[in-house]
């Protein structure tokens, strides 16, 4: 945890207190937190740099643009994507998801066929195909997951078939925070010529991605739970089908030549940005993955992966405690306390100044495969400490002694 | 001594409620109940509520449902506190409820029985769902009732 001591200080909302004691916020996972580095550069656009972006003639709207062109270049380096042109900024992950989905349903779906996707996914991951499914009479097929929850390539495998087109699935599952083998069940995918829709929502904060090396045909992720500001996604796709694609949203900066008979578009990326886009924001990302960049994913896998195993390892030593991901591979931790509903403790928790998630964290479907309504989730990132975990841990004691014996 | 949020919260009448609920359990072949079901998609509690009105009086509520110590607990008050009142008086007492739980001084006019304890839910936003989800859905109930006239 050593390398990552200070860059507590460069949040300055950890200085915060919430129900008059000090700020621990484990709930990254919806979103992180964001270094001084990121609001620095949004106010820089809103104070010295304001202008629209591909319009202006002038000196300033050069340079906004090349600010915010600057941040897409960042994110095709981040991710390695082969060009700039690959890179489509959204307003978030769930708008990217749903821009391959509704752009590519209808004219790649049929009646009859297949997507694979699983119980395990974010809402908008899979609810854009279960649209589309519908709409086509085309078949949603979902991976069985192995008995602690996870996606494996043979389980993919057993429902892979000829009639699959196209496969949507998580990268790295925010409820049990497993990676998927995303990279076998690409290749496994186009064997059978189907595209994959990765959800790299989770992935990104966490892990080095690399879309040449997954081959993956799109992947989706946001700025706010990776150091960014929100109002901010990204959608990767390969140029050549996002050359195909059609738009599916019109207005001002997407077009080429507009006629009282019909128009056309610009080439990818800004087919699909139609409007005025989220200009700090996108500026703002760039902060985000600079500062995630000199951290390096080494030092952030490592400081995680110890905190979650210090985490698991004092809450499971708590009678009553049910930890449903002891082997999680980044650092969610989801559980319950028996006889507790999550939501009596999460104000337990934010009475203790403790931020953690309760609920069904926008995955219904897996709730109904743990068959629990709801759950707690704490979420580490870099700038958690083994006090935050601390609190944790008291706070959940205290909560165990308010519920189930009184004591408050 | 002083309550801290928590134990405004959670008095021991709501706890008491909680795990003793009064009037629980729905007849569903009961015709003369009207039922309503309604759910707080983001917590998952989700309840059930079967009111019988006969001549403008709140004759009898059931409840079933699962959810958080808050919303079952106040399901149990709920129904405790509307039996036996005028649908009109209920629905006073309703909207009074909504007011202690937003932290507003209650109407001490009101009979509102330890529907009174849940003024500690103020302190805690997230929960004013929690503590109303009943409550709506014997006003619903009502509502429903009255259109069907
Ligand atoms: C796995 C996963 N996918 C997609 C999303 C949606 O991201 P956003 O709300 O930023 O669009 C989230 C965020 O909750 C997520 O955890």
């Amino acid at each position: 945890m050593s390398s990552l001591q200070t860059v507590r200080d460069d949040f300055k909302i950890l200085n915060e207190t919430m129900n008059g004691k000090p700020l621990v916020y484990l709930d990254s996972s919806a979103t992180s937190l964001k270094p001084n580095s990121v609001v620095e550069a949004i106010e820089f656009y809103n104070t010295k740099k304001t202008a629209n972006v591909h319009r202006g003639v002038y000196k300033l709207g050069n340079e906004a643009t090349e600010l915010y062109e600057g941040s897409r270049h960042t994110v095709a380096k981040f991710i390695n994507a082969k060009s700039s042109n690959e890179i489509v900024f959204t307003k978030g992950c769930t708008e990217a998801l749903n821009l391959v989905a509704m752009s590519l349903g209808h004219s790649i779906i049929e009646e009859g066929d297949e997507i694979i996707t699983s119980e395990l996914e974010h809402h908008s991951s899979f609810l854009p195909w279960q649209w589309i499914a519908n709409h086509q009479k085309a078949k949603l097929v979902f991976v069985p997951l192995t008995e602690d929850g996870r996606i494996t390539v043979e389980n993919f495998k057993s429902v892979l078939s000829e009639r699959t087109k196209v496969v949507a699935l998580t990268y790295v599952s925010n409820v049990m925070g497993y990676i998927t083998p995303i990279k076998e069940i690409i290749k496994l995918a186009h064997s059978v010529g189907a595209l994959v829709s990765v959800d790299a929502a989770q992935a990104s904060p966490h892990i080095k991605i690399d879309v040449q090396n997954l081959d993956c045909d799109f992947l989706s992720f946001t700025g706010h739970k990776m150091l960014g500001p929100t109002g901010i996604g990204v959608l990767y796709g390969k140029y050549s089908l996002l050359e195909k694609m059609e738009p599916i949203s019109f207005g001002g900066e997407m077009i080429d030549l507009v006629d009282l008979n019909g128009s056309t578009f610009k080439n990818p990326p800004y087919k699909f940005e139609a409007g005025t886009p989220v200009i700090g924001s996108a500026i703002g990302l760039k902060a985000a993955i600079d500062y995630i960049n000199k951290i390096g994913f080494d030092a952030i896998q490592k400081h995680e992966i110890e905190l979650r195993e210090y985490a698991i390892d004092l809450l499971s030593k708590i009678e009553g405690v049910n930890i449903y991901n002891t082997v999680s591979d980044v650092g969610i931790i989801n559980f319950n306390i028996e006889d507790v509903h999550p939501h009596d403790m999460a104000s337990v928790y934010d009475n203790h100044g403790v931020c953690v998630r309760a609920g069904h964290h926008c995955t219904q479907l897996f709730m109904k495969w743990l068959k629990a309504p709801a759950t707690l989730r704490a979420s580490i990132y870099i700038y958690n400490t083994k006090e935050d975990i601390d609190a944790l841990v008291a706070a959940t004691i205290s909560g165990k002694d308010i519920f189930l014996h009184g004591i408050f | 001594m002083e309550f801290s949020n928590l134990q405004s919260l959670y008095r021991q009448v709501i706890m008491d409620h909680y795990k003793n609920p009064r009037n629980k359990g729905i007849d569903k072949n009961n015709t003369e109940y009207h039922t309503v079901h309604l759910k707080n998609p983001t917590c998952g509690d989700d309840v059930t509520v079967a009111v019988k009105i006969s001549n403008g009086v709140v004759e009898d509520i059931r409840h079933e449902g699962i959810g958080c110590s808050i919303c079952c607990s106040s399901a149990s008050v709920m129904s405790e506190t509307l039996i036996e009142k005028s649908v009109e008086e209920a629905n006073i007492l309703t909207n009074n409820f909504y007011e202690i739980v937003k932290g507003e001084a209650p109407n001490e006019d009101l009979d509102m029985g330890d529907a009174i304890s849940y003024a500690g839910v103020a302190s805690f936003p997230a929960r004013i769902k929690c503590a109303t989800i009943p409550w709506k859905a014997f006003e619903t109930a009502v509502l429903e009732i009255n259109s069907q006239k």
